[in-house]
């Protein structure tokens, strides 16, 4: 009973947010909040206009979306790796982790986008500096949750592992890594949402394409509805990668879902 | 092919296992029973090489063991943390195939082999959260099957199911890994089970642990879940285990039911 009138909620929750939005715009004409009908138009206009051979986008949604996806999708493949190796030589060699914790804790601890600068110095303006802010700045989860995770295999796997002598390369492969595999699998899930956000913002200052730079752009010629155009697509492309990445935990993690389930 | 001499363990300051003493022969079924906490697994583990004892040393084929030992399988009472359940069944018993050096289409086939032993052809591409409790069992020993070990090691591997299952598995034990030729230590705290399966009986003491018997297991075979269970000699061999267990006849000669003392 009660879920489904959680259901229903949940349903009738988008639509009633939209029209109170849509009134409240309409009866207080400020420019800074334009009505939803307006920013899905200007949406539809910009990038959803184009034809059937593109999806329906434009050329333009086409120039601003690509060069931000891919930065977004390398960045985040980059810190993955990077922070899953870390991660596993943190976790696995001993003492280790006490000598670069508080180099680790220090790196950690600065907000990337005010790495921009230096990373600029280092890399000039363009895709590079862009890399290097999300990838700095998303490695962390992956890294701090893939060394809790090959620290927390049950001692019973290892010992099978070393009763039947599997060599180092199948310890790791086939037991370490697969054991640590949910815990890495949740790490990658806040990187990616993470990765959205650093995304835009190294866009919003150190660049000349993408939909951050798109979005300033907007801004600055006054272009209100636009610019809630690009918040909207920034949340509409959060949602996809998080359903994307659900169901590919999905079939990676099958096992894990069904082996607590069934315990 | 296996020796124990004087092996002894100590955690900490608390002496789990008091000089242990102990010669199998190639080939035999030797079951070790004593009381829980007595040390058993900590006996078991200083062979797997999973701990280093204290104190004695473990000779297989009369070469001390350092590490774990080629050529041991180890089947643990906890099947739920020595299966992989990222795995299927016969990708947990063809793993430890790797090693081998055989490629995957004979790993595969080796290990459905085993698999149609234990009487799981059919749950080949099963996950172990997917079997009973006494599936994955099996699915262990198909693996210690499928590795060819020469010594066997069995820590409690019946004490997580219930009754039936149990004597299904302690056949298939008798049945399948003595027709293997393999050589069979089988830790148990249940005395019926150390007479049932065992060529001998090796009886512990409560903590520290120290062999207080040996007993030859002499049965006719093929041994029988009922009717070997009823026969005179079980059942005096069964009360003479239990008496040891629980410790009621300390002064008796041992030495009468051939202890070997070096
Ligand atoms: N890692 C350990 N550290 C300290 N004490 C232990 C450890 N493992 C086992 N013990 C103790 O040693 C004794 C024997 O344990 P164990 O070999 O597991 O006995 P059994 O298998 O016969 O029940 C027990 O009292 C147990 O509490
Ligand atoms: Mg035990």
């Amino acid at each position: 009973m009660r879920r489904a009138t959680s259901g229903v909620l949940r349903f009738w929750i988008v639509p009633v947010t939209l029209v109170v939005w849509e009134l409240l715009t309409r009866a207080t004409e400020s420019p800074y909040f334009p009505p939803p009908s307006r920013i899905a138009t200007q949406f539809y206009d910009m990038w959803l206009s184009g034809p059937a051979s593109q999806l329906l986008l434009t050329d333009s949604a086409l120039d601003t979306f690509g060069p931000s996806l891919g930065r977004l999708i390398a960045g985040w493949l980059i810190a993955g790796v990077l922070g899953i190796a870390l991660g596993v030589a943190l976790g696995r060699i001993r003492g280790l982790s006490e000598y670069t914790d508080p180099v680790l804790q220090f790196l950690r601890a600065l907000p990337p986008p005010l790495l921009v600068p230096i990373f600029f110095v280092l890399f000039k303006i363009g895709t590079p500096t862009q890399l290097a802010v999300i990838v700095f700045g998303v490695i962390w989860p992956v890294l701090v949750n893939t060394t809790d995770g090959v620290r927390a295999v049950d001692k019973g796997f290892l010992e099978t592992a070393r009763v039947f002598q599997f060599s180092r390369y199948d310890i790791l492969r086939r037991v370490i890594l697969p054991s640590a595999m949910p815990k890495i699998f949740a790490g990658l899930r806040l990187s990616l949402s993470l990765a959205l956000i650093l995304m835009v913002v190294s866009e919003l200052v150190g660049s000349n394409s993408g939909i951050g730079y798109s979005l300033l752009y907007a801004q600055q010629t006054y272009d209100y509805a636009g610019v809630w155009a690009h918040i909207v697509l920034l949340g509409v492309l959060g949602l996809l990668f998080n359903a994307l990445f659900l169901v590919a935990e999905g079939r990676v993690l099958s096992w894990h879902a069904n082996a607590r389930r069934n315990v | 092919m296996l020796e124990l001499v004087d092996l002894s363990h100590t955690y900490g300051s608390y002496r789990a296992i008091d000089r242990v003493n102990l010669k199998v022969a190639q080939g035999e079924v030797v079951c070790i029973v004593g009381p829980s906490g007595c040390g058993k697994s900590t006996l078991l583990r200083s062979i797997a090489g999973l701990i280093k004892p204290t104190g004695g040393t473990v000779l297989l084929d009369g070469k001390p063991v350092d590490g774990s030992p080629e050529n041991l399988a180890v089947v643990f009472q906890d099947y739920s943390r020595s299966l992989y359940p990222w795995m299927s069944a016969v990708a947990n018993v063809g793993l430890p195939l790797r090693r081998r050096g055989l490629d995957k289409k004979r790993r595969d086939a080796a290990a459905m082999a085993a698999l149609e032993q234990v009487g799981l052809a059919g749950a080949a591409a099963k996950f172990p959260w997917e079997m009973s409790g006494g599936m994955q069992q099996r699915v262990s020993i198909a693996r210690a099957l499928a590795y060819q070990p020469k010594l066997l090691l069995m820590d409690e591997p019946f004490g997580s199911v219930d009754a039936q299952t149990r004597e299904e598995l302690e056949d298939l034990t008798l049945r399948v890994c003595a027709h293997h030729g393999m050589t069979i230590l089988l830790i148990t705290h249940d005395v019926d089970e150390s007479v049932y399966v065992g060529d001998r009986v090796v009886v512990l003491s409560k903590a520290p642990g120290t062999v207080v018997g040996d007993l030859p297991v002499q049965l006719p075979g093929p041994r029988d879940q009922i009717h070997t269970r009823e026969l005179d000699a079980f059942v005096r061999l069964r009360a003479e285990v239990g008496r040891l267990v629980r410790g009621m006849t300390p002064h008796r000669n041992t030495h009468g039911f051939g202890v070997e003392t070096r």
